[in-house]
């Protein structure tokens, strides 16, 4: 691919991003929400992280894998979830799965 | 500067930290894919959206083209859209001043900036994405310039690193109850099943539709008092 190919991909990605995140800002912003909006809105965040989480541990391309990435997130999982910092948390990720294809 | 932005910078750095880590594989990889180092630095300073811009790379890397690299980010950050229609009531002025606000969103400063009533601390959202920015940029200059050095990324374990990011993001929510817990379930459920049978982004825009699960009568669930009738999802 040539250069100016990627500085076309970089310009297109730069501005649809920008139009997504605008999107719901402009539509909407400014008003008191609705009780049901609220209700909805506070479980987005576990249902995409979740989503994110799954996909990005277990799917490789568009079919399932499960490989030593998804060891290392699973055992930072633990120590996530048994308060490690986020940092830790991803350092021992990088690790395990190093250390798995190393081996 | 208010408290609540001081509160979100110190929130963002551990993200930071991970982020920079992220981005110097998006350096390296993006070096490798045959872009130039100004290009991929470029790229995150005005894209800084890590999933589509590995989205986009790995497509070129794969020899497709303008248009499926496009499509692909777009669709990965096709979750920003919920996100922004979620935010968008805590966020004050007229249209376009509410649009420039909209930019400052990433996952993690977006769900660390939710007050769990559906508003969201505007001024933390900002504070915790601005140390996310500098070393989103900073990782990708350090991976471009100097992933020869590095070798492969995934060597290094460096793809595990970006799950992670989220998981530590889900974490926090999943302690927020039995509701939050089913929303997550459901959310996964709902990708895992997508994964294979669409393109790359839409699993994970879909399974914001596990958020419907607020819809269900019954208050405020942090107490977890009725999680044992909650726990199927």
């Amino acid at each position: 691919m040539s250069d100016g190919q990627f500085w076309q991909i970089i310009a297109a990605l730069a501005l649809v991003t920008a139009i997504i995140k605008a999107a719901g800002p402009i539509a909407l912003g400014g008003r008191t929400l609705p009780r049901w909006f609220a209700n909805v809105v506070r479980y987005m965040a576990p249902a995409l992280l979740a989503a994110l989480v799954c996909v990005s541990a277990l799917a490789d391309g568009e079919r399932l894998a499960v490989g030593a990435d998804t060891a290392g997130v699973a055992v930072a999982g633990i120590a996530l979830w048994r308060g490690a910092s986020v940092i830790v948390g991803v350092l021992l990720a990088a690790a395990v799965t190093a250390l798995l294809r190393a081996i | 500067m208010n408290a609540s932005f001081r509160a979100g910078l110190r929130a963002g750095v551990p993200y930071a930290a991970a982020g920079f880590l992220l981005s110097l594989s998006f350096g390296v990889l993006a070096r490798e894919a045959g872009m130039s180092a100004v290009a991929a630095i470029v790229m995150s300073a005005i894209v800084f959206a890590g999933s589509a811009q590995f989205a986009a790379i790995s497509i070129v890397a794969a020899g497709g083209g303008f248009g499926p690299a496009v499509a692909a980010g777009a669709l990965m950050n096709s979750r920003f859209l919920p996100m922004g229609i979620a935010l968008a009531p805590s966020l004050p002025g007229g249209p376009l001043w509410r649009a420039a606000q909209g930019q400052g969103v990433v996952d993690s400063s977006w769900a660390l900036s939710a007050r769990g009533d559906g508003t969201f601390d505007r001024a933390f959202l900002f504070g915790s994405t601005a140390p996310q920015y500098v070393t989103w940029l900073l990782g990708t200059v350090t991976g471009a310039l100097a992933g020869d050095v590095l070798g492969d990324p995934d060597r290094l374990g460096l793809d595990a690193i970006y799950p992670t990011f989220f998981l530590a993001l889900l974490i926090v929510e999943l302690r927020n109850g039995a509701r939050a817990q089913q929303a997550a379930a459901l959310g996964a459920a709902l990708a895992l099943a997508l994964v294979s049978v669409t393109p790359a982004g839409v699993p994970v825009l879909v399974a914001s539709l596990a958020a419907l699960v607020g819809l269900r009568d019954g208050t405020d669930d942090a107490g977890d008092p009725d999680g044992a009738q909650e726990t199927a999802a």
